[in-house]
């Protein structure tokens, strides 16, 4: 129990630090490294979503851009078509990414196992493109571009400088990763880690894997589209290509891998990592067009899974190993007993 | 009272008849064994009761309830709970954390759950090995964790898929131990057990398989002397000489 509480107490003294970083005049007036900041902690939460249903869970998803698209899809069509403010389009981009979730995975954990869910996931991400390019009540190819309104928490736009939006991604920090946290030493954190160990192991002391796998895929799915919805209005404006597709899926998931999955710190080494090379790459190598982040991911994913595959978690718990702790003991054989 | 019926349980894969109308009664508060040559269809039956199979005929009837269609994790909450002879164990996860599965199943909340688990950990002598990764341990302890696990989810009915098979002789002595504690604090067992002798001195009935069929059912000192069962351990021929000596070579 000692060491749980010392591991919130890091987690919480690390979101005190973050909400103290604004304070610094040298971050707070370079608006490029408030700028990836706040990409860091957007990315760290879209990827502990993730984590979710494809770290905990086990079950591999190509299809969060979908999830991720559906809630700023939300926000924006709330603030673009309809005039009000994002909150209850939020909402509502929640409810459906969960409801989409739900109706895609249904059938692959009902009737299908392995790897359909993953390919089906990646179907959904291509025919949700292509429908939103032509749905006009949606906005269509043009996608939605936000009105000069005003700017406050009540509309999350922030015009003069990025402090609004770095809070609100650090609050979108503290809620993602709190539920994960909670997650962990809840009934069903175990039993969705059953359910990835052994989904037989899992059923005979109880567990209904299907209900816990849908279940966790919704509520990775709401979390993902919450952080769409943030990503549209920090960006102020959403056209499919921005947020439905393989590239935007793909980093879901190697940020999570990179980082370690299944476990609480994995998404959040993963973006500190990766989203500082994405973005000065952006920066330096702009101009040879676009994919030059996703090549420096593929890159890294190499070297850190040949070396690791456990991610930079596996990488820091094998040199605290290192440092004094013995070693695990008890290797055991793999010999079963006789049949 | 019966805790669990077998009634006529039939299980083909294609031709191959696995388990051919077997039926029998496992009581409230015995040990029943089930023993039987490889292949007997020992597992198979196993399958069916918990739900991880469907019998191709007849019916499983547990605690008054027709169990036969329902899916394994209800037959679990209703509290038959199995083990796996090829032990699995949730490999990433740490002993602990295993037997916090199973012991969910039945706890009010967190806390209940790690009484409960601590306690089956202390049980099955698996204490000093609570924060290890389960993956990692040999495979005697791995046979404890499957039974500490079971354990942990509160069953009225366990069923033991060789829980002794390659362990050392001590520790199948301590397994037996154990096997005797269960039964005393109220749970019926269903052990199926390959080493005659772990089950023999256990057992209140054995029913053994041969070849997917019952042969014989009865208290253990009337199966050892039972023909059919000597000859399915030993074969045919062996046990025509085994009889022909004991008779004085009258018996065909």
């Amino acid at each position: 129990m000692n060491i749980l509480k010392r591991k919130d107490l890091f987690w919480l003294a690390l979101v005190a630090a973050a909400a103290l970083m604004p304070a610094v005049s040298a971050v707070a007036s370079n608006s490029f490294i408030m700028h990836v900041l706040i990409l860091i902690l957007l990315y760290a939460c879209m990827s502990q979503a993730w984590n979710i249903i494809g770290g905990y869970g086990g079950q591999v998803s190509f299809g969060h851009s979908v999830f991720f698209g559906i809630g700023a899809y939300g926000a924006g069509m709330a603030v673009v078509t309809y005039g009000m403010s994002p909150w209850p389009g939020i909402l509502i981009g929640m409810l459906a990414a969960a409801v989409v979730a739900v109706v895609i995975s249904y059938p692959c954990f009902k009737m299908l196992s392995g790897h359909y869910f993953a390919i089906a996931t990646f179907a959904i991400v291509e025919i949700f493109n292509r429908v939103f390019l032509v749905w006009y009540w949606v906005g269509g190819a043009l996608g939605l571009d936000y009105p000069v309104i005003e700017e406050g928490l009540k509309n999350m736009m922030w015009y003069d400088t990025k402090t609004g939006y770095y809070y609100c991604a650090l609050a979108l920090f503290a809620l993602v990763f709190g539920i994960v946290r909670l997650l962990e030493g809840h009934r069903f954190g175990y039993y969705l880690r059953a359910v990835r160990e052994g989904q037989e192991t899992a059923e005979s002391l109880g567990v209904n894997s299907t209900a816990v796998k849908l279940a966790a895929m919704a509520l990775s799915a709401a979390l993902a589209a919450l952080c769409g919805a943030f990503f549209v209005q920090y960006n102020l404006r959403v056209d499919p290509p921005m947020v439905m597709s393989l590239d935007m899926s793909m980093k879901f998931v190697l940020v999570t891998i990179l980082g370690g999955s299944g476990t609480l710190a994995g998404p959040l080494l993963g973006a500190a990592v990766l989203i500082p090379l994405q973005e000065y790459t952006r920066a330096l190598w702009g101009g040879l067009g676009g994919g030059v982040d996703l090549i420096v991911f593929g890159l890294l994913i190499i070297i850190i899974v040949v070396k690791q595959p456990a991610g930079i978690s596996g990488i820091i718990r094998d040199i605290a190993k290192r440092m004094g702790r013995r070693p695990t003991a008890a290797k055991g054989g793999t010999s079963y007993g006789a049949a | 009272m019966a805790l669990l019926e077998i009634r006529d349980v039939t299980k083909k894969f294609g031709e191959l008849v696995a388990n051919d109308r077997v039926s029998f009664n496992v009581d409230t508060g015995a040990i029943v064994g089930l023993i039987g040559p490889n292949g007997a269809g020992k597992t198979t039956l196993f399958n069916c009761i918990s739900g991880l199979m469907k019998p191709s005929g007849g019916r499983i009837i547990f605690d008054g309830v027709d169990i036969t269609d329902l899916p394994p994790y209800r037959i679990t909450r209703m509290g038959a709970v199995r083990t796996f002879q090829v032990v699995r164990p949730l490999k990433d996860m740490t002993v602990l954390d295993n037997v916090l599965v199973g012991a969910f199943l039945h706890a009010a909340g967190g806390a209940q759950a790690h009484e409960t688990a601590e306690t089956c950990i202390r049980m099955c002598n698996l204490t000093e090995f609570a924060d290890k990764t389960s993956g990692d341990l040999p495979i005697g302890i791995k046979k404890r964790l499957e039974l500490a696990r079971a354990l942990a989810a509160r069953p009225k009915l366990l069923m033991l898929d060789e829980v002794m098979a390659g362990l050392t002789s001590t520790e199948v002595k301590a397994a037996l131990e154990l096997i005797r504690r269960i039964r005393n604090n109220g749970v019926t067992l269903l052990i199926v057990e390959h080493i005659m002798e772990a089950i023999m001195p256990i057992a209140d009935k054995v029913v053994v398989l041969d070849g997917g069929v019952k042969i014989a059912e009865g208290p253990p000192g009337q199966i050892i002397k039972d023909e059919h069962v000597i000859s399915a351990y030993l074969g045919a021929k062996f046990s025509r000489r085994l009889q022909a000596g004991r008779e004085g070579g009258t018996h065909a």
